[in-house]
């Protein structure tokens, strides 16, 4: 039994561990001696102790070793944690807020009847039960919720934690394997990876970039924001609504679901900045965003904020940066 | 042949007005809130739609009975569903999702279905996903945050797209029935004119089911506090008129070095 325990779900895609996995790893160390328990991290793949090794943040290692569970299927995915959580009943356990966590954490909890509480940007321990401040109405609102319960699922968004204090180059002090039990879970079967189709240009090596989002309002709009890119020298990426839309590539894309930038200048026009796009471009050395909402989240990460009309901002900014390199 | 297609949608508050917290600190200020079809739920929808104009069947939209929902109802029917049925119950307009997914589940079965399709999230989803709740409730396969569905209705199999981070994919097979959450329809959610909306409202009706008593344990979390986050490092708003404000972007490049010119 393990209930005084923060276990840790790592996540993994083509043999590698995603910095979530480390960045949840650093935050249940803080967490643990306020349960009074270890960090025990599980890992679900086959053959994987590569990996494992790499999980020495954790107290204890759990690996679930199955040959059914060599690429990330969510049914049985979800039926290892399930069979392994029932029997291990640990206080609190940390999935990753991303695709592959989001089929996990709602399942987890709704068939092991433990609470979860979702996108979470920071946990804490009060009176012995789990606390925990999730983003939610797009980054407007957080809301800081009690479990009531003495075992609780949080989803933990990327990159709120920092990933050094889940690294270590030992591995863990223990190691254990242990059967997955999904044989016959086969309704959803695994039939390949598809990677991008490498792009006209890779955003994530652009220096200069000018992002459009759903203030932009239709795709015939978005030109003149390729003008204002043009005319500094930028590419044009987009945040999650305008690639959904079909108006650009998914490779434009930054974002949870898309790409994580880190260019000289993020120009963000017509972005709100829920926290799956602030995720992929927070960490640009300058910011300078564009909105017509004088409140929106984009504005608590950029360096610089224009609260107005993109329509009147864009073509006059455009407009004036060629002016001022023909002079 | 064909498929039976079942939606569940609700509405969320619009994101694009002023979201004020209640006196209480624990939820929204609800008495004036507008409220909007969740932007995902569409895109499920519109999914639907499309595929049963590939394959024929019909589409079914389900909603819990809280606030107005009538309306989302009916918007729904003239976008080309065949059904609307609200469940009606002792709901909170605040409800979360394991009480909303436990009625979804209770009232679907009830009824016929190859293929659930939700949106893969909402603004509001505090205690996790609607779709992957219900499927496990339902005891169906789901996967979240889909695209690219392709329905074999003789085979009852469905081809999808699970999208990860960097435009990664995996491709599954899914027997049907099955719960997906859908990211993106094929096609832009389709608008309805206020006239279909209106004649949908005179000729459609809303079958009503009741919800088994009772609504449900919750989701087992309470909200402590509700706040608007505080700026760690707001940014500094460049204020005047559009000349004004263009010039002291030039200006913040130049020093920056990113403007040469």
């Amino acid at each position: 039994m393990a209930e005084h325990d923060v276990f840790v779900v790592a996540e993994q895609l083509e043999g590698k561990l995603s910095d979530v996995t480390f960045e949840m790893l650093g935050k249940a160390r803080s967490l643990a001696p306020l349960l009074g328990g270890r960090v025990v991290a599980v890992l679900i793949g086959h053959e994987a102790q590569g990996l494992a090794a790499q999980l020495g943040a954790a107290d204890h290692v759990l690996v679930v070793d199955d040959p059914a569970l060599q690429h990330f299927v969510p049914e049985r995915a979800e039926l290892a944690l399930r069979i392994l959580l029932r029997n291990e009943q640990p206080a609190l356990t940390m999935i990753a807020s991303t695709s592959m966590g989001m089929d996990l954490a709602a399942a987890l909890s709704a068939a092991l009847d433990w609470p979860l509480i979702a996108y979470c940007s920071d946990a804490q321990i009060a009176d012995g039960l789990v606390v925990a401040t999730s983003q939610v109405y797009g980054g407007k609102i957080a809301v800081e919720t009690a479990s009531e319960s003495q075992h609780t699922i949080i989803s933990v968004i990327a990159g709120v934690f920092p990933a050094a204090e889940g690294q270590s180059s030992v591995p863990a002090a223990s190691m254990q394997t242990v059967a997955s039990g999904v044989s016959g879970a086969d309704r959803v079967r695994f039939k390949g990876l598809s990677m991008p189709e490498a792009g006209d240009v890779d955003i994530t090596r652009e220096s200069l970039l000018v992002s459009v989002g759903r203030g932009i309002g239709s795709k015939d709009n978005i030109e003149m924001v390729e003008e204002l890119a043009a005319a500094l020298g930028a590419a044009l990426s987009a945040s999650r609504p305008i690639i959904d839309s079909g108006w650009l590539p998914k490779l434009r894309q930054v974002g949870k679901s898309g790409l994580t930038v880190k260019p000289k200048l993020y120009l963000a026009v017509g972005i709100s900045g829920a926290p799956e796009h602030l995720q992929g471009m927070k960490d640009a050395e300058l910011i300078i965003a564009i909105n017509s909402d004088a409140s929106a989240p984009i504005f608590e990460v950029a360096d610089y904020g224009i609260a107005g009309d993109l329509f009147d901002i864009v073509p006059a900014l455009a407009e004036r940066l060629a002016a001022v390199r023909s002079e | 042949m064909g498929i039976n297609i079942i939606v569940p949608v609700k509405q969320v508050p619009d994101l694009v007005e002023e979201l004020e917290i209640n006196s209480e600190g624990t939820d929204l200020e609800r008495e004036w809130l507008k409220y909007k079809m969740n932007e995902w739920d569409e895109n499920a929808l519109e999914e639907a739609l499309q595929l049963k104009d590939a394959h024929g069947g019909t589409v079914t939209v389900l909603a819990l009975a809280s606030g107005d929902v009538d309306e989302m109802l009916f918007t729904c029917i003239a976008k080309g569903a065949d059904k609307a049925v609200k469940i009606v119950g002792d709901f909170e307009e605040s409800h979360d999702n394991h009480t909303a997914a436990r009625a979804l589940a209770s009232a679907m079965r009830a009824m016929p279905y190859d293929l659930i399709l939700t949106g893969v999230q909402a603004a509001d989803d505090l205690d996790g996903q609607v779709g992957v709740l219900l499927a496990t409730y339902l005891g169906l396969p789901h996967v979240s945050v889909v695209s690219g569905i392709e329905v074999d209705a003789a085979a009852r199999v469905a081809a999808i797209h699970q999208e990860y981070a960097g435009g990664i994919m995996a491709n599954f097979e899914v027997d049907l029935p099955a719960v997906l959450g859908v990211q993106a329809a094929r096609a832009v959610p389709r608008y309805a004119p206020v006239s279909r909306v209106r004649q949908a409202m005179k000729t459609a009706t809303i079958e009503e089911i009741e919800a088994a008593e009772p609504v449900g344990a919750g989701a087992g979390i309470s909200v402590r506090r509700m706040y608007k986050p505080e700026s760690s490092g707001h940014a500094e708003m460049l204020e005047g008129d559009t000349d004004d404000v263009v010039e002291r972007v030039i200006d913040i490049l130049r020093e920056r070095g990113i403007w040469r010119a």
